[in-house]
Parts: structure tokens; sequence; C-alpha cells
């Protein structure tokens, strides 16, 4: 009885099995994704609405004090909360959490991950994380409000907003813990991919997933640093009184504030050269997976593998001298920003390069209208949306007007909402039968498409217009001015559209859930695609394989001429076609 | 079902352009440009906006075009690509991108560098604070710190038609000071001074926004620029300057 639970424990719960830690994230990350999007409808709720009373008795039971209206100290924690856990706890959590846990071993053929043990630590490090981001809620002037980007002095001075108590220092402190998470998941990644690929899977065989993980693994080791270093400078000005952040002489509210001698836009720089960077942490993994499911239901080759392969890593490493972008009307030398556009404009151009390659690996294909293909085809159609706005805020004139305002807004939802997200759930519908040994259902999952993607249209491509009306973000009321007023019927149109959204990942979780018990789907290959992955047995038991696969070619060779079936299996053995 | 997904993705280009038109059309776009530089800045948005606009409608339409002819079951198209196309849509984005990034450079140094600054002196202090603006003039003697320098709440006085200087300061947080109808942006960094020029053509009154998260107050944080003939400025200005030394 006693080894029974024990088993228990650690089989779900300090397990060392990648699967299981994979599990682990995507459930955890799960349920930051409601959170989030519960953020984000109170968010939409009162840009509609403004200062009416939440229906179905929230208003009462959130603002008792308030007469059930919202407050503004509550409204400019809305954004800031609702982007940390979008970001730290759900996006980049079940991309390289969830999938890059997951899929790498099965994906390349080993049995586990390089280390399990620090595998497990990985999983771990979210828990105080997930700790401190929750307690923030309680802490004395409620979680924080100073933007995900946490910009000082707004983020160093208590007194300087309600948020910027103890909730700021838990945002801190949870953004570090999610940091070491990420960055031992990364070294994990790394030395996995690179010493225990199998017999065979020289680099340039690995299916685009793993080449996007590996990259944003190498991402996430080169700039987690920097944001830990500098988010421990911004808890030493605010606990320790230092100075790197606070100028002397700022007053606030009239209390003179005695700490200086430190520069602002240091914490900007620090702060985007990790956070550029983590922008294509967050894409760059769902990239690789839309890439897979794309050849796979196209029945068809990836269309030019290695320029994907250099596409990605060039977008990696000009990620690294981008970040001043965030920053051309900071007050930085516009000479900087001159350059930083160049190099950002120039970004564009291997994005341009993937965008050809998967509607090229479409063409002429025999496209299958499965529910991850869907999605993978959704992220392509709202990526290069997300993709083009990112050219006018590039633009350094054009960025005079449209910085801050809900542009940006449209661009970043396009690229991780419309772009990511979607692709995740292409990612589950195609990976779940291999996690959980069943599928998903097909009709749900067609619907729940459908749905989404009308829906995230409606939500994020108005946003453009409310942009180019000059309507800036984090505004608890932009109505307050005379150039907003006649913005309010477009965002109440938005808003509507953003309830149905939510309402509509009903159907998913519902899908997801429903399908994890009954009989087991005994077919380990039910896409028919050719990585290794699928040699496996679905669920894959501990250890993975049956034997060691041994590779004899790329992971793209499907509708091979003269052959009797459309896929060919990496692992099947050598064909006269190999050559 | 093949018809279903290619009307749900055909429809995302022509529904993106006749959307784009109709807000134009009824007036949810950019407000009319009131300064010297505002119109530079809306030819090189429009510039982009019609460059991305075909890239945009092309791909789309490729993409549903796709959706509807390759999903007939018939067999794929065996090809690992063609290295001619990877160069031929390498290198035209590639001019593309260089042609945009070429063609903001001199707008962005009128604007921004300081050596490109007209020759005035500095008009105004702008201090930004939670959640006001506040407006200080030299007064009769040209220097600032001095007893007979004017001060002003809310709003910022201009003359038309001339090019103004004023120094953006900041008292507490990051502000930004945006001004949508003049297309001018800049941050307001406490112990930075950041000077802004800018020249309004039309006479009349404007938002004056905070395009910077400065705290809960930041969507009140309002100013108005007042923009008038260089008579009404001068009689504004002696008027404010009288009653300020009546109160002292």
């Amino acid at each position: 009885m006693s080894e029974h639970r024990q088993s228990f424990w650690t089989h779900y719960v300090f397990s060392t099995d990648h699967k299981m830690i994979g599990r682990q994230f995507l459930f955890t990350s799960m349920v930051f994704l409601l959170l989030g999007g519960a953020l984000a409808m109170a968010i939409r709720w009162q840009l509609g609405w403004p200062w009416q009373e939440m229906p179905f008795g929230l208003g009462q039971a959130l603002f008792p004090e308030n007469a059930g209206q919202m407050t503004p100290e509550f409204y400019t924690m809305l954004p800031t909360m609702h982007a940390t856990i979008m970001i730290f706890f759900v996006i980049i959590p079940v991309l390289t959490g969830a999938f890059g846990n997951f899929l790498i071993p099965l994906m390349i053929g080993a049995d586990d991950m390089a280390f399990p043990r620090l595998n497990m630590y990985s999983y771990w490090f979210m828990w105080p994380a997930m700790f401190c981001i929750l307690a923030g809620f309680w802490a004395e002037g409620g979680a924080a409000a100073a933007g995900w980007t946490s910009y000082p002095p707004l983020s160093t001075i208590p007194e300087a907003a309600p948020g910027s108590g103890a909730g700021q220092t838990y945002w801190l402190l949870a953004v570090t813990f999610v940091g070491l998470s990420s960055l031992l998941g990364s070294i994990n990644y790394v030395t996995t991919i690179v010493t225990m690929r199998a017999k065979g899977l020289g680099f340039l065989r690995m299916p685009l997933t793993v080449w996007a993980l590996f990259i944003t693994a190498i991402l996430q080791v080169f700039a987690l640093p920097i944001l830990t270093a500098a988010g421990l400078l911004q808890i030493m000005d605010r606990t320790l009184s230092t100075g790197f952040f606070n100028p002397v002489g700022i007053e606030v509210n009239g209390v003179v504030i005695a700490t200086g001698g430190g520069q602002p836009l240091m914490w900007q720089h620090l702060f985007w050269f990790y956070s550029h960077p983590a922008v294509y942490v967050m894409v760059l993994p769902a990239m690789g997976m839309v890439s897979d499911i794309l050849s796979t239901f196209s029945r068809k080759p990836i269309f030019g593998y290695k320029p994907m392969v250099y596409s990605i890593a060039a977008i990696s490493g000009l990620g690294f001298i981008v970040w001043g972008h965030h920053m051309f009307m900071s007050g930085m030398n516009p000479a900087l920003g001159m350059a930083f556009m160049t190099s950002t404009m120039f970004i564009a151009m291997p994005s341009a390069v993937k965008v050809f390659n998967w509607l090229a690996t479409l063409w002429r294909g025999n496209l299958h209208f499965t529910s991850p293909m869907l999605y993978a085809m959704g992220f392509v159609s709202m990526f290069i949306i997300g993709g083009l706005s990112g050219i006018f805020m590039a633009a350094t004139p054009v960025d005079v007007f449209i910085h801050d305002t809900y542009i940006i807004v449209a661009h970043f939802h396009y690229v991780v909402f419309g772009g990511t997200l979607i692709g995740v759930f292409g990612a589950i519908y195609y990976w779940y039968p291999k996690m959980f040994g069943r599928m998903m259902s097909e009709k749900l999952g067609r619907i729940h498409f459908a749905l989404t993607f009308i829906f995230t249209n409606c939500v994020f491509y108005p946003m453009h217009v409310l942009g180019h009306a000059g309507m800036p973000r984090r505004y608890a009321d932009p109505y307050h001015f005379e150039s907003f007023k006649d913005l309010l019927g477009m965002n109440q149109f938005i808003s509507i559209s953003a309830f149905l959204l939510g309402a509509a990942q009903l159907i998913f979780i519902w899908n997801f859930f429903s399908h994890l018990r009954g009989p087991k789907d005994d077919d380990p290959n039910p896409w028919k695609a050719n990585t290794l992955e699928w040699t496996a047995p679905s669920p894959p038991p501990h250890g993975n394989f049956l034997e060691p696969p041994v590779v004899h070619r790329g992971a793209y060779e499907f509708s091979v001429p003269g052959m009797d079936e459309d896929y060919l299996l990496q692992t099947a053995p050598p064909t006269d076609e190999d050559g | 079902m093949r018809l279903f997904w290619t009307i749900l993705f055909g429809t995302v280009p022509l529904l993106g352009v006749w959307f784009y038109w109709w807000a134009w059309k009824e007036g949810y776009w950019l407000p009319d440009d009131v300064s010297t530089h505002g119109h530079e800045i809306d030819r090189l948005f429009n510039i982009i906006m019609w460059i991305t606009g075909v890239v945009f409608v092309a791909t789309e339409a490729a993409l549903g075009w796709f959706i509807w002819k390759y999903s007939r079951g018939e067999k794929a198209l065996y090809t690992h690509g063609n290295h001619k196309v990877e160069i031929i849509w390498t290198v035209v984005p590639a001019i593309i991108l260089a042609y945009i990034v070429w063609a903001q450079y001199g707008t962005w140094a009128n604007i921004k560098y300081q050596r490109n600054f007209p020759d005035v002196p500095v008009l105004a202090e702008v201090t930004a604070q939670q959640f006001d603006w506040r407006f200080r003039y030299a007064g009769a003697d040209g220097v600032y710190n001095t007893p007979d320098d004017v001060h002003s709440v809310y709003e910022l006085h201009v003359p038309v038609n001339e090019p103004v200087v004023v120094d953006l300061l900041s008292r507490d947080v990051l502000h930004s000071f945006f001004l949508p109808q003049l297309r001018v942006k800049q941050d307001a960094v406490p112990g930075l001074r950041i000077p802004i020029w800018f020249e309004a053509t039309k006479i009349g009154a404007y938002d004056l926004a905070c395009a910077e998260l400065c705290g809960w107050g930041h969507y009140k944080m309002a100013g108005k620029l007042i923009v008038e003939s260089r008579a009404d400025f001068d009689a504004w200005l002696s008027a404010t300057a009288a009653e300020q030394e009546r109160s002292r």
C-alpha cells in the first residue's frame, strides 16, 4: 500500500519523466490561461462600459466598497497582470515547458532529457513563482500595476502607485523564479539536443519543431541572466534603498524621494535586452510546430527546409540587436533609434521567408482539413497580419504617432494570440493522441477553430483602427478625451467579440478534458506522420521507445513518387529513393 | 467543408480591406494633421500602408486559393523547395525593406535630431507630474527661474505658424507628451531635460494626452494645446503675467 502511494507521488508529482513534466507544465499553464483570460474580460468590460457595474453580481463581489464600480487603481493593475500572467505563466511555459519537454526527447529518439532531475526542478521552480504572482493580489495596495514592463520610477517608489507596494516585490520575485525555471529547462534542452539525438539523426534531419525549440533554448540561456540581474537590482532599489534606476530629486505626491543617482532608462535597456528576445521565445516554437503540422497535412515535404532553419537562426540572432525599438520615444539618443529601426526592419526578412515557405508548402499539396491543420493555417493567416503591422511601428517617424496606442496592442496580440496561442491549440490537437493515447473530437475541434478564428479577428483587427485614431494603451477611460470620445461604439463591438471569444474556449476545455478518460486508441501514428515520436507507443512508456530508433532520412518525406503510402517514417529502412 | 474553409480564410483579405476603407471613410482614422511635420509622418504611414496592404492581400488570397485548389485529394507534388525562389523572396523583401528604412531617415532626423531644431529660444518648460501638466514661460527677461516666469496649468499656449521649442521635464515618474493632432510624442523622464519642437498650422484647441503609463490616473492626465495667432498669444501671455503680478 505504501509502495503504491509512493509511486503515485513519484509518478504524478515529483516526476523526472519528461512526458509527465511536460503535462504538468501544460495543465499549469491552462489554469493560468483561464486566469489571464478573466483579467482580459475585465479590461474589455471597462473599455466597453466604463465605470458601470459588472454583470452577474461580479461588480458587487469585487468592489463592495465602491458600489460595484471598478476603481481606476484596479484597472491599472489589469493590463499589468494580464500581460505578466499570459507571458510568463502561459505562453513561455506552454511552449518551452510543455511542448519543449514533451517533444524534444520523443522527436530526437531519446529515452528522456539529459538531466531528468534538473528537469523536475525546472517545473518545481514554477511553484514559488505561482505563489508570488498570486500573493500579489492579496498584498496591501493590490497586485503590481506598473505595466508588465515594470518601468521605474513608477515601479520602484511605493508612493507612486498602489500596486508598487508589496505587490511589485512579489511581481519581481515571481518573474525571477520563472526565469530560473526557464533557465534550467533551457540548459537541459540544449544539452539533450546536442548529445542525445538518435543514431542517424544529423542536425539537418531534425524536425523544425526541434530546431525552433533548440534555438529558443539558446536565446533563453543568453538573455535570461540579464532579466534576472535587472530584477534583482530593482528589488534592491525597492527594499535596500539603492539607486540604480531612481534619479535624484523626484517628488511624488509632494513627498520628496530620498534615493537617487540612477537612470530610469537603464532599466528599459536591461529589460528589453531580455524581453525582446523573449518575444521570439514566444513565437519561434509555435512556428516550428506549425511547420511540422502544415507539412503533415499537406502530405508534402516542407518547402525550403534549410531556409526555414536559417530564418529561425536569423530571427533569433537579429532578435538580440533590436531591443531599442521599444524605446524610440523614451528619450534615448535618436541616432540610436535610427540604428535600431534598421535592424528591426530587417527582421521582417526572415519572417517573410517563413511565410512564403509555409504558403509554398501548401501549394500543390494534398490538404487535409483536420483540426491541427486548421489551426496551423490560422496561425499563418494571423501571423501575416501581426508581422506586417510590425513594419509600421519599426518606422521611427510613424512610431511617433502610433507608439503606445492600440495599434501596438493589435500587433502583439496578432502575433501572440492569433499566432502563438492558435499554434498551441493546433499542437495540442496534433500531439494529444501521443500525450494521452486518445483522440480529441475532430468535430468539436473544427467548431472551436471556426469560432476562435472569427472572434479573434473581430477582437484584434479593429484595434488597429483604434490606434490609427490615436487611442492610447492602458487607459481606464479613453472617452475622457475629446479626441477619443467617438471610439466607444467600436470598443463595445470589440468587447462583445472578446466575451464570445472567451465563451468559445469552453468548447476546447470540454473537448480536452472529456477525452482524458475512456478506451485508448491503439494506433501510434493516427496522422500518418513521419517523425520519431509517432513510432513510440501512445502514450509512450517510461523510456519512450521499445528499442532505440535509427534514423534514415529527414522528417518530411511525404508523397514520395513510386510509393504506395504517402508518408515515410524517419525510421523506415532505406529504400531506392533515399539514394 | 472545402467551401466553408475557403470562405473563412478567403474573406480575411476582403473584410480586412473593407474595414480599413470603412474606418477611413467614417473618420476613424489619423486625426486631421495641424502641424508641419505631421504630413511627413502621414505620408510615410501611407507608403507603408500601401506596401503592407498589397502583401497582405496577396498572401492571404494565396492562402485562400490554395485551400480551395489543393484540397481535392490529388496526390501532392514531391518537392523540397527551389533555390531560385528562395533567393527571390529573400532579396525582394530585403530591397523593399531597405527602401522603407531609407525613406524614414530624413523625417526622423528632422523631428528628433537636436542639430535640426529651429533656432528659436525655448518657448516654455513642460513639467509632467501625476496627473497633470504644468507649463512655465520665461517671461519678459527671457530667463527661466526668475520671478517674472509665467505659469500655466492645463493649457499650453503657442503661436500659430511659428516653430516652437519646449523643454520636457518630469517631477515624478515617466510620462509621455502626446499631441495626436500634431503627431508629437516624447516621453518625459525624471532627471532628463528633453527638448521637443513642432509647428502648429491651424488655430484651435487640441488634446494633450499622456502616453506612458504613470499610475492610476494615467487616463485622465489631460491638457490642452491652445494654438492662437501671435497677437492673441502675446496678449494671453501678458494678461497672465499681469494677473500673476496682482496676486503676488
